[in-house]
């Protein structure tokens, strides 16, 4: 079997933060109740159910709060098959949606002290590190484009956008990232 | 003449010189210099020309008010039109040229319209048009053109850089003087996030010129002070060279930074724009000086007082040896007493009867002559002031002596700079004793909430003296902090000005009783040369809302929006009309306060990041192999993949046949792709679609037509049945969020009781064509699985592996030939395709782009979404009545399709077209009918919606929608064309290749 390419081959960028694509990473889309779905997460991942704009995280594994109904499951690549078996197993009788959809986005981090700026240039969500905090994701837009991003370490950032608009999304942080654009907000 | 004295100058650095040019000249200033500065440093009086009269034009203010000095910056790359001299940092090897000026500023021919303005007076423009009437079009038009238009436009692309950034404060203080910066610490002291903007480089405003001392320290040591105190503090920020702009609804406020426009090239963003949310906005934006209405006001070396002073005192730059300062009020002494320290000679002449102020006291104590009840009765000079004669103020002025000066510094009050008070809505009352508008505080601009989310506060809040601007500060930051934060909080206490010091008699006009001639020479508006006269002809004409009189006159029309004329210009319309000026009241106030360039608002989005492009897995290789790529949505697919020399259109006639003949490959990823699963799934897609995708069997695929609530076709595709509950919804390419969006729509609103979920997964899956004769010949070279007609029937899917890929192959045909659609994982598309192109070579495979694709469905009389239909179309006009089902009892559209003019047998529906010639007829042409309708055109009886050359039948074949059509199978219809040429055309069947069907079971 051929190995997956991402979008762009994983493409990076040394600006006054560094912009990196990464991946691929394994990610379902995960419908239902939260009722129905917080013990199947926990059994099967290790992870509790998010709550509003936020993201649990446990090791590789992540969980991320899209919509009251609608969860992002994030996780390493080869464990989404067998994950997507398991949720339906235990989902059985429910009413839920599980999809694979890894293939269907590009995933980059942005890293550095001055991440949260370069991040606020595209994205109108208040980045302070007062209002945006470990634990706190938000679906969002980065410039014309859908996105939706997190902190994933110390001064990174993980942003999640669509595959088809890969290039667009990288080109948006680098012009955001050219040194010379410091601003000193946060 | 106007130089630099040989001392003083707070805000530059005569250690560091700067060259710059000036049409051509090379000047000299030094650094802290704004351009307009360093040029009257260098006595450069004369800095443009008026627009209407082309007038000489001088430098009147020291701020962003200012109306005429305003330049071509820059060259090439780098060219900008209409940049304000006075708030121009100069920098090394700056270039301005001026601009309205033929063929030179010196010796300029518009000048002669001076001469003429007999026949300009206000309103021309719009006489122009009434009589005689040959005369707009010949004389008057290209005249206007040619005197229209300030600054020339940029020729080339910006070679600068911009961006936008978003921020997010509790208060956000808009403007850096003493106000806003005691406003800023006020509120931080609560514990608030702020937020302080301030439009120069410098804070503090106009404390340290005209304040000496604030709670009894230097004002300088004051602002040095509270801006480090304001630094320490974590939940403050602080943005010098950043202008409020607009202030829009709820709380969103734009503001502009420019970051490099006085450093060039240095790699930075020239302008930063801040989108910002703020819970609460203080206005703390000063107020800007009013001038004087007399003959001559508009001759260069006439200044506003305060900008006299502020060029003594910032940058050590004399108007001139002797200054006349003319003024209603107190607080213009203050420029003379600077001019006499500065060790230059200043006369006052004062409209008012007496002058007995703290200022006026100390003027003459110092020795300066003071002349009460005076005016001015004519401005002497052309280019440059040579002096004036003065007169008494409450005659017709007649002269009483004639006093020789380089400059005359005006003052007719102080105006509070509100603008940004009233964008949203925020109110204004008349200040009779201060004579200007100022924040009615009882009805400001409100927000979600309903309560205030704007606090003016300090000189545009009315309160004019330092003080008491302080206290009312003071309560502005604690108020808007704590409504900030939804704390309960005391009312605001009200300060007002000092008015001992401030005492302002109301002038509009000197002397009161001037006459034509001098009324007539009185400029309003400098930029578009409004006067005095203009706006009295305008009351005279009828013209008595300040609305109608602003667009006849031009007045507070031009690029500085009136920021100097606008009060004047009402009052002496008010004056006109004989109305009390309330009554009168303003224009409106509309963002942005001062111009924001394209450049910053466009933020990146141009060149590569104007739009965002959508790419399909394939899209690389597609370039690679020098495909012809077209816009569909924001996807990008390729038109045709030309060959060696080929054109276009032979591509694709090569394409066509090579598909139809052998094997073609087409990248069809970005077909739309939702998954709808629950136990009302099945249920869900009946409402949704005109026929039944309930009764599908596991493993089939069933064509299906969606339409909005007025039985309009909205979008079509394949839809596959996955398992018991859950489908797999192909809709068109561009279709595929707004599809998504209208499932959302009708689950979360409608039938929110029902159990469906919806999921997108238009870019998990690559998505591949394999069409022709040969398809199943390569599908089973690369092996894996069945595609046998048996294991895999027409309109039918299986999952398995191909070629070591894990795909899902559909057997649906869009071209009439054998067909297989591949989906399979995204980040194994581009891997999929090369393979598919390599292992089926020995079968004649060539890729195939959208253009062939529509040809191939046209023969087969498939419609398109977009091209059959435009949101008329009822999927009855187009022969699809067989995918509507009449056992339902409702789906989306039913209704709609029952109205009458939908069940109209007269309507225009599908029909094929054969030229009977065999050409090809233009797109979008029109089917002509006898008669003509009441407007003298022929009557139509029909159109095409697609019409290609076809390969295949080697003939033009069309589809079109034809009144009656399918009843009038043989009949011959005329299509008017652009080149004149009628062609005839045969109606036919739309299916033009394989009537059976037969081609695409392979």
């Amino acid at each position: 079997m051929a190995s997956s390419v991402n979008a762009l081959q994983g493409s990076s960028y040394e600006g006054y933060v560094a912009v990196r694509e990464i991946g691929p990473l394994g990610m379902i889309t995960l419908r239902g109740s939260p009722t129905d779905l917080a013990n199947p997460l926990q059994v099967n991942l290790g992870l509790r159910l998010p709550g509003p704009r936020k993201i649990e995280t446990a090791g590789e594994r992540s969980a991320a709060w899209m919509s009251p109904d609608e969860f992002m499951v994030i996780l390493p690549h080869h464990e989404v098959d067998r994950t997507l078996a398991a949720l339906h197993k235990d989902l059985k009788g429910k009413h839920f949606l599980t999809v694979d959809v890894s293939d269907a986005r590009a995933v980059f981090t942005i890293c550095g002290a001055r991440a949260r700026e370069v991040l606020a240039k595209l994205c109108p969500v208040d980045l302070s590190p007062a209002a945006f905090q470990p634990g706190d994701l938000r679906r969002t837009r980065a410039a014309q484009v859908a996105a939706a991003f997190w902190i994933s370490g110390p001064d990174e950032f993980t942003l999640v956008g669509f595959r088809s608009v890969a290039q667009y999304i990288f080109a948006l942080l680098q012009a955001s990232a050219m040194p010379g654009g410091e601003v000193g907000l946060y | 003449m106007s130089t630099r004295l040989a001392k003083g100058g707070r805000l530059i650095d005569r250690g560091v010189k700067q060259d710059f040019t000036f049409n051509g000249k090379r000047l000299a200033g030094y650094k802290g210099d704004t351009l307009a500065s360093a040029l009257l440093a260098n006595d450069q009086l004369l800095i443009g020309r008026s627009f209407k009269y082309h007038r000489p034009r001088g430098i009147v203010a020291s701020g962003p008010e200012e109306p005429n000095a305003l330049f071509n910056m820059g060259t090439g790359p780098r060219a900008e039109p209409n940049q304000r001299a006075t708030t121009t940092e100069l920098f090394d090897a700056l270039t301005a040229t001026s601009q309205n000026h033929w063929p030179s500023l010196e010796f300029d021919i518009g000048a002669l319209n001076g001469f003429i303005a007999r026949l300009l007076p206000a309103g021309f423009y719009y006489k122009t048009f009434i009589h005689p009437r040959a005369f707009w079009k010949h004389i008057f038009e290209p005249f206007i053109r040619q005197s229209a238009g300030l600054g020339k436009a940029p020729k080339d692309r910006d070679a600068d850089r911009y961006e936008q950034i978003y921020a997010f404060t509790d208060v956000l203080i808009i403007g850096g003087g003493i106000a806003g910066l005691q406003a800023a610490k006020s509120a931080a002291d609560t514990g608030a996030k702020v937020m302080l903007i301030e439009q120069t480089p410098h804070w503090g405003g106009r404390a340290v010129v005209d304040e000496p001392e604030i709670n009894g320290q230097p004002a300088q040591n004051w602002i040095d002070a509270t801006l480090t105190a304001l630094g320490l503090m974590d939940n403050v920020t602080l943005r010098s060279r950043t202008i409020g702009a607009g202030v829009y609804d709820h709380g969103y406020i734009l503001a502009d930074e420019r970051i490099a426009d006085h450093t060039p090239g240095d790699g930075r963003p020239k302008h930063r724009l801040w989108r910002i949310r703020a819970a609460r906005t203080i206005i703390a934006t000063g107020a800007i000086e009013r001038p004087l209405a007399f003959a001559g006001n508009d001759i260069p070396g006439v200044m506003l007082a305060a900008a006299v002073r502020d060029y003594v005192t910032n940058y050590a730059t004399s108007p001139g040896d002797r200054t006349v300062v003319v003024t209603n009020n107190d607080d213009a002494y203050r420029t003379a007493l600077t001019l006499q320290a500065a060790g230059l000679t200043a006369i006052v002449l004062d409209a008012r009867a007496e002058a007995n102020g703290p200022l006026p006291q100390q003027a003459r104590a110092n020795g300066i002559r003071v002349e009460v009840g005076k005016a001015i009765a004519k401005t002497h000079g052309g280019k440059r002031v040579t002096g004036v004669t003065i007169c008494a103020q409450a005659g017709e002025g007649a002269p009483l002596e004639v006093i020789a000066c380089e400059a005359v510094a005006m003052s007719g009050g102080w105006s509070p700079v509100v603008h940004l008070w009233s964008h949203c809505g925020g109110k204004l009352l008349w200040d009779d004793e201060q004579a200007h508008f100022r924040p009615d505080v009882a009805r400001p601009p409100t927000g979600a909430d309903g309560a205030g989310m704007v606090l003016a506060c300090g000189a545009a809040n009315g309160v004019l003296t330092g003080p008491e601007a302080l206290l009312d500060a003071t309560e502005a930051g604690r108020v808007a902090a704590q409504q900030a934060k939804g704390q309960p909080h005391d009312p605001r206490q009200s300060y007002a000005s000092n008015l001992h010091e401030s005492c302002i008699k109301p002038t509009w006009l000197l002397p009161q009783g001037a006459g034509i001639d001098k009324r007539s020479k009185m400029w309003l508006d400098y930029q578009n040369d409004v006067k005095v006269s203009d706006v009295q002809l305008a009351a005279r004409e009828g013209y008595d809302s300040v609305e109608h009189t602003k667009r006849y006159t031009t007045l507070g029309m031009a690029t500085d929006q009136g920021k100097l004329s606008n009060i004047n210009g009402l009052a002496i319309l008010a004056q006109s009309l004989n109305l009390p000026i309330p009554q009168v009241g303003t224009t409106t106030f509309r963002p942005p306060y001062t111009p924001v360039p394209f450049g910053a608002l466009a933020g990146e989005a141009r060149g590569d990041l104007f739009q965002p492009l959508r790419r399909t897995p394939m899209h690389e290789s597609h370039e690679k192999s020098g495909a012809y790529m077209e816009p569909v949505g924001q996807w990008r697919r390729p038109y045709c993949f030309p060959r060696g020399s080929e054109t276009h259109a032979q591509a694709v006639t090569r394409e066509v046949n090579n598909t139809r003949q052998a094997l073609g490959l087409l990248d069809a990823s970005t077909l739309g792709k939702l998954i709808v699963k629950g136990r009302d799934a099945g249920r869900f897609l009946d409402m949704l679609y005109t026929g039944v995708m309930s009764t599908l069997a596991i493993g089939k695929c069933r064509y299906g037509l969606m339409c909005n609530e007025n039985g309009f076709l909205s979008d079509d595709g394949v839809v596959a049945r996955l398992d018991a509950d859950t489908f797999l919804c192909h809709t068109t390419s561009g279709g595929a969020d707004r599809i998504h969006g209208w499932m959302e729509d009708w689950l979360q609103c409608e039938w929110w009781d029902w159990q469906v979920y919806v999921a997108n997964v238009t870019e998990q899956y690559a998505q591949l064509a394999v069409v022709g004769p040969n398809a199943r010949k390569l599908l089973d070279k690369i092996g894996g699985m069945d595609v046998s007609a048996k294991a895999l029937p027409f309109m039918s899917w299986a999952d398995g592996m191909l070629g070591g890929f894990p795909v899902r192959a559909y057997r649906i045909s869009f071209s009439g030939e054998l067909s297989y659609e591949i989906a399979l994982p995204a980040a194994q598309g581009a891997a999929f395709w090369a393979l598919l192109l390599t292992e089926g070579e020995e079968f004649g495979i060539m890729p195939y782009g959208t253009e062939a694709l529509h040809v191939m469905r046209a023969e087969k009389g498939f419609i398109m979404i977009g091209d059959e239909t435009d949101g008329t179309v009822i999927p009855q006009d187009l022969g699809l009545s067989w995918a509507i089902s009449q056992k339902k009892s409702d789906y989306l559209g039913k209704r709609g399709q029952q109205r009458l003019h939908m069940t109209d047998p007269g309507r225009w529906r599908l029909v094929g077209l054969e030229t009977l010639d065999g050409s090809v007829i233009p797109d979008g042409a029109y089917a002509v009918a006898l008669g003509t309708n009441e407007n003298g055109q022929k009557n139509t009886e029909g159109r095409v919606t697609s019409t290609y050359y076809s390969p295949t039948l080697k003939r033009g074949i069309a589809m079109g929608l034809i009144a009656r059509g399918p009843d009038r199978m043989g009949e011959v219809v005329t299509f008017a064309t652009l080149s004149g040429v009628d062609v005839k055309a045969r109606i036919v069947d739309p299916v033009f290749y394989d009537k059976v069907g037969e081609k695409q079971n392979g």
